[in-house]
């Protein structure tokens, strides 16, 4: 066990896959020579070489497209996008070749890689790399779409991306990176793909959340709790393939969900998980099902960012409404 | 402009062919024109989603892939059937693909050669992948990718040709220059003198071949192709051909080219220039031609009855081939589908 933080996690799930499996490389914009521009593959070029961790050129879709190919022959590779604003250029390669490949070519050629994209905003960062549209990549059949927000978790959950024989969007939340420390275990292990965590038992409210708003959603979920509330805490950790089971299970005993996310709230991936509730414990629910989440607004810049974010005050009062039903 | 046999058969310069290898590509461009005219046929009778004929282009693309070994990788498009099957794609599969049936999508073990590419210029950069993955395997496999014209004005050409040269990957990269992207015109296309002349600036060679001359296509391509295995990293060829027919079955190319213009390009057509070549030499009479002719016809009836004999897809294959396993959400809309 080694005290770290989500960004320290991350770096050693990509040092342990690149020890123990040849057919992993890395590949992105300044992970090689300066460690990626939030320090994540710090150290894995001068420790396994230019053969395994590659420096590109500024090119989304051209990276994202190499290796594609180079998962098409056999190989494992694991791309950076810098920031989820800079991940557009490459859509058209996940949505038209990588997610179709199995498909198209009836399981005769796979796309067995990980995209890894910082999402998120909360750091006063400039436009373009503070974006949250993991809706987008969860809308695209043939993909995965993963996020983790503790160390644990961050570490199991990219260790299982690079082991999925499909392609995996994994998306890691800015903000958790270096904002919490946890023990985590120096082997290594994997974290499903799939089922949600439940972080909290409790038996008149669920929380629902991922990415860095499990910081906000933990911190009003203990505010709930003094104030004498049985809450429930669920990590998603797959948004695709979604643990529609798991939600609804914690929903049916509770009775009323609210769900969190940063995200824009149109179309925002909060309204899937609010129908598959209702399709699947409308008659437990005791309160409709809220969400709080990101405006429809462009994110701002620094000064207005605390006007956008959630935060646990909002998630607070929508629990207590939800709970006062 | 490279060639090595002038539209009316003379030989230019001495073929690096023997006439048994020429008679064998003259077949294929036989078999693969009667590919293209059948599936024409079967596209108006309805038996085959829209189709593009690459009539006219089938020099460029048997010559390419005569120069590459089983297991080489092709990346290829929507026009390139003559090309994926010379490289062991079979034609019931590539005709099952038209018919609309995903299963054509799925070559034999050993055969790397991708299913076609639909969208304009995506798949160009996946050769680079390719190649750069057998390079790290340590295997001498190289990777071909074919476009049109139109593909090099999309970006991802400029990503794929420079990644192939930062990366010295094994990669070559064939520009089918067959005039037109759909109506727009080549000329329009770039004002870039050639397309090969593009090369030089990311740092490879570049070469611009007759694309209706089969033995400068092998030999070009096979240049290429034994620079990326020896190491020497990527090359681009423009083969300058003509599409005779439409963009595809419902192009009418009367809209944007002088009607007569096909009939001058037929003068220069690439299986036309070989036979009189061989006419020439005292290689060719009526009944081989018809016994190629024949030969090819059956084959290709056999692989139509092959493609059309494949039992109907099930809805669970559907959901089956997305992911290695149906995940959850996917089991639950099969089982509320049936």
């Amino acid at each position: 066990m080694t005290e770290l933080n989500v960004a320290q996690a991350l770096n050693r799930a990509l040092d342990i896959a690149l020890d123990s499996d040849d057919r992993v490389v890395l590949l992105g914009e300044d992970i090689g020579r300066t460690g990626g521009v939030f320090r994540i593959t710090d150290g894995l070029l001068e420790k396994h070489g230019p053969k395994r961790v590659y420096d590109t050129p500024v090119a989304e879709s051209g990276i994202v497209g190499a290796a594609f190919g180079m998962a098409i022959a056999g190989m494992r590779p694991v791309v950076e996008l810098q920031f989820m604003g800079f991940s557009y250029p490459a859509y058209d390669q996940v949505i038209n070749h990588v997610a179709r490949i199995r498909n198209r070519s009836s399981h005769r050629f796979t796309a067995p890689m990980v995209i890894r994209i910082p999402f998120g905003g909360g750091i006063g960062a400039a436009e373009h790399h503070s974006e949250s549209a993991e809706a987008i990549y969860a809308h695209i059949p043939g993909v995965k779409v993963v996020v983790a927000s503790t160390p644990h978790d961050a570490k199991g959950l990219l260790l299982a991306a690079i082991e999925d024989p499909d392609p995996v969007i994994f998306l890691e939340p800015i903000r958790m990176y270096r904002a919490v420390k946890e023990d985590v275990p120096d082997i290594y292990y994997t974290v499903p793909i799939g089922p949600v965590r439940v972080e909290r038992k409790g038996d008149d409210v669920t929380l629902i959340s991922w990415g860095a708003m499990m910081k906000e959603t933990r911190i009003a979920a203990s505010r709930l709790e003094a104030e004498g509330a049985s809450v429930e805490v669920l990590e998603v950790h797959a948004l695709t393939p979604l643990d529609a089971d798991g939600i609804a299970e914690s929903v049916r005993k509770t009775g009323r969900a609210v769900v969190v996310h940063e995200a824009p709230r149109t179309a925002g991936f909060g309204a899937e998980i609010t129908a598959v509730i209702q399709e699947r414990c409308l008659y437990a629910l005791l309160a409709p099902v809220r969400r709080v989440t990101g405006p429809d607004t462009i994110f701002p810049l620094k000064r207005s960012e605390s006007h956008y974010l959630p935060d646990p005050d909002q998630i607070f009062r929508t629990a207590m409404a939800t709970l006062e039903e | 402009m490279y060639s090595l046999i002038a539209p009316d058969g003379t030989v230019e310069d001495r073929l690096p062919l023997t006439l048994q290898q020429m008679k064998g590509l003259y077949s294929d461009m036989v078999e693969a024109r009667t590919y293209d005219r059948k599936s024409v046929a079967l596209q108006k009778q309805g038996r085959l989603a829209t189709y593009s004929p690459f009539e006219g282009q089938e020099a460029a693309q048997i010559g390419a892939a005569a120069a590459l070994e089983p297991g080489d990788w092709v990346a290829g498009t929507y026009r390139d059937a003559a090309l994926m099957w010379r490289a062991g794609y079979p034609w019931r599969l590539l005709i099952a693909g038209r018919t609309g049936d995903e299963r054509g999508g799925h070559p034999p073990e050993g055969i790397n050669v991708l299913p076609p590419s639909i969208t304009v210029g995506g798949h160009m950069i996946h050769a680079v992948g390719l190649g750069w993955a057998e390079m790290l395997k340590g295997t001498n496999r190289v990777a071909l990718t074919s476009f049109g014209d139109g593909a090099t004005s999309e970006g991802d050409f400029h990503e794929a040709m420079n990644f192939a040269a930062v990366y010295e990957t094994p990669t070559v990269f064939l520009c089918q220059n067959n005039g037109f992207a759909i109506s727009y015109p080549r000329s329009e296309q770039t004002r870039s003198e050639s397309i090969a002349m593009k090369a030089d600036a990311y740092g490879m060679p570049g070469e611009q071949v007759d694309g209706n001359d089969v033995a400068a296509m092998v030999a070009a391509v096979s240049v290429a192709v034994e620079r990326a295995r020896g190491g020497g990293g990527p090359s681009f060829i423009e083969a300058v051909t003509y599409r005779i027919g439409p963009h595809t079955t419902s192009d009418d190319p009367g809209r944007y080219r002088p009607a007569e213009e096909p009939d001058e390009w037929r003068e220069r057509d690439p299986i036309l220039r070989i036979r009189r070549l061989f006419e020439t030499a005292g290689e060719w009479s009526q009944e081989w031609q018809d016994d190629l002719e024949q030969k090819a016809s059956q084959r290709i009836e056999q692989a139509v009855a092959e493609a059309e004999s494949l039992p109907q897809p099930t809805k669970a294959e559907m959901f089956e081939r997305m992911f290695a396993e149906v995940t959850g959400p996917l089991a639950t809309q099969l089982e509320g589908a049936e």
